[in-house]
C-alpha cells in the first residue's frame, strides 16, 4: 500500500527527513488528497520497517508545518489546505540563501559584505529589468515615429 | 505514568575480570530498544540477568512487572528469548520443535507460525542439523514469535544473516510492534539495524551504560562541525566536544550534545562554520568507544 516511500541508507539525511520529504511530494502531486486519511504512525512504521519514534517525529514535524493534521484517537489526515506550493519555494529559497552565505564565507566575506553583495545583485537585476522596459518603450517610440 | 516492560535499578554483577556496574535501564511497553556495545562490553551479561539466567549481586530487576530472578517462572511465560548460542535439537525436525513449544505455551498461534514458515522460507519437515546458519536463526525466531510473547529479548538476532534474511527478520520485528502492548529488546553490533528499527538506543561499554535515550534525541545530539579559522586564532571552546580532528586552520569537532547556539558561538569566536553534519550511529559508536578507551589509558 504505502510502502511506495523509500528510505535510503546511503542518503546522508536522517530517516525522518526522508519520510517527510516523500510525504510532502505525495501531497504536492495530489496522490494524497487534502482531507484524506493517511496511515497511522504504527502502520507506517511496519510498512517502512523503521521505528515508531522516527515516523512519529516525521508526522509531528509535518503537522507543525501544516501539511497534515492529527486528531487524537482518530489518526492523521492531509490538511485541507496544505499550501505546499509557496512553502516548497520558501524552503528552496532558504537552501539557496544558506548556500550563498556558505560560499561567501569561503571567499572570506563578512556578514555585512555578503548582505551588501546581495543588495547589489538585487539592485542590478532590478535596473536591468527597468532598462529592458525603458528600451522597449524607446523601441516603441521609434517605431511610432 | 508510563508502563515499563523492563526496569533495571542499580544492577551490579562482579566477575573476576569483568564488572557490570550500576546498570539503570528503562524500556517502555510498545517500543523497541537497541542495545549497542563492543564485544565484551556487557550486553550478554545484562540480557542474561534480565532473563534470570544469572543473578545480579545487587540491584533490582523488574520484567513485565515481575521481580527477577525471584519471579522468573511467571515472567518467562510472556518472554520470547533468542540468543546466538541457543541450540535446537539437531536430529529433530522444525515441525517437532513447533509442536514441542506449542505443548508448553497455550498462546501458540498456529496460523502465524505457518505464515512465518512461508515468509522465512523454511520447510518444517527439515531436520535442524540440515539447516543453514541463517535458517536456524530464523527457525529459533519463529519459535519465539509464534508464542506472541509480550516481550521479545533477542541477543544478536541479525548476526551472520545474509541481506535478504536480515530484511525478513527486521520486517518481522517491526511488524510485532504494530501491537502497542508488545515490546522488543535486542542487542546488536550491526548499527544500521539498530538505527533503522529502534525507538530507544542504549550504549554499553566496559560494563557501564554510557547513554540510554530516545533515538531521535540521541542522533540529534551528535554533530560534526567543520570550521575554518583565521590564522593564529585559537579553537573556540565549546562544551561537549568529544574529539578534535582536521588541521589547525580547518578543524573538525565532534560534539555529543549539540545545540544550534554553538554555531553562533563559533562565529563570535572568529571561526566560520563550513558545515554541521549529522552522524550515523556507527560513527557515533566508534568515536564514543575510542574516546573512552583513550581516556582510560591516559
Amino acid at each position: 500500500m504505502n510502502s511506495s516511500i523509500v528510505i535510503s541508507q546511503s542518503d546522508g539525511r536522517p530517516m525522518y527527513l526522508q519520510i517527510m520529504e516523500q510525504i510532502k511530494q505525495k501531497v504536492a502531486v495530489g496522490e494524497w488528497a487534502p482531507g484524506e486519511e493517511i496511515p497511522s504512525i504504527r502502520m507506517m512504521s511496519v510498512a517502512l520497517r523503521v521505528s515508531v519514534i522516527t515516523v512519529k517525529r516525521a508526522y509531528l514535524e509535518l503537522e507543525r508545518e501544516g501539511v497534515i493534521f492529527t486528531q487524537h484517537g482518530k489518526g492523521s489526515i492531509v490538511a485541507k489546505d496544505p499550501g505546499l506550493g509557496p512553502r516548497l519555494y520558501d524552503q528552496e529559497f532558504e537552501e539557496h540563501m544558506e548556500q550563498v552565505v556558505r560560499i561567501g564565507s569561503l571567499l572570506g566575506l563578512s556578514e555585512q559584505q555578503i548582505a551588501f553583495r546581495l543588495t547589489e545583485t538585487a539592485i542590478r537585476l532590478n535596473e536591468a529589468q527597468q532598462n529592458d522596459a525603458v528600451s522597449s518603450d524607446e523601441d516603441l517610440a521609434k517605431e511610432t515615429l | 505514568m508510563t508502563d515499563l516492560a523492563v526496569q533495571f535499578t542499580g544492577v551490579t554483577k562482579q566477575y573476576k575480570h569483568f564488572t557490570l556496574q550500576n546498570v539503570n535501564l528503562e524500556l517502555a511497553t510498545g517500543s523497541i530498544m537497541g542495545f549497542v556495545g563492543a564485544n565484551g562490553a556487557g550486553k550478554s551479561t545484562t540480557i542474561r540477568i534480565l532473563m534470570g539466567l544469572i543473578h545480579q549481586d545487587s540491584g533490582a530487576v523488574k520484567v513485565l512487572g515481575h521481580d527477577m530472578p525471584a519471579d522468573q517462572a511467571a515472567a518467562k511465560r510472556d518472554i520470547g528469548f533468542v540468543s546466538e548460542d541457543m541450540r535446537l535439537y539437531g536430529p529433530a525436525t522444525v515441525a517437532w520443535h513447533m509442536e514441542f513449544i506449542r505443548s508448553i505455551y497455550p498462546q501458540w498461534d498456529k496460523l502465524y507460525a505457518e505464515d512465518l514458515l512461508r515468509r522465512f522460507d523454511i520447510k518444517k519437515e527439515q531436520k535442524v542439523k540440515g539447516l543453514s546458519h541463517g535458517q536456524r536463526v530464523k527457525a529459533a525466531l519463529l519459535l519465539a514469535l509464534a508464542r506472541r510473547p509480550r516481550l521479545l529479548v533477542l541477543d544478536e538476532p541479525t548476526t551472520g544473516l545474509d541481506p535478504v534474511a536480515r530484511r525478513e527478520v527486521l520486517a518481522e520485528l517491526t511488524a510485532v510492534l504494530a501491537d502497542e502492548n508488545r515490546t522488543i529488546l535486542f542487542s546488536s553490533h550491526n548499527t544500521l539495524d539498530v538505527e533503522q528499527i529502534s525507538d530507544q538506543i542504549t550504549f554499553i561499554d566496559r560494563g557501564s551504560i554510557i547513554d540510554s535515550a530516545n533515538k531521535e534525541i540521541f542522533l540529534d545530539g551528535w554533530r560534526r562541525l567543520r570550521l575554518m579559522l583565521p590564522p593564529n586564532t585559537p579553537l573556540p571552546q565549546l562544551p561537549g566536544v568529544v574529539e578534535v580532528g582536521g588541521s589547525n586552520r580547518l578543524p573538525v569537532l565532534t560534539i555529543s550534545h549539540f545545540d544550534p547556539a554553538m554555531v553562533a558561538a563559533c562565529q563570535q569566536a572568529g571561526a566560520s562554520v563550513q558545515a554541521v553534519d549529522p552522524m550515523t550511529l556507527e560513527e557515533i559508536f566508534v568515536v564514543n568507544v575510542q574516546n573512552r578507551r583513550e581516556k582510560a589509558i591516559a
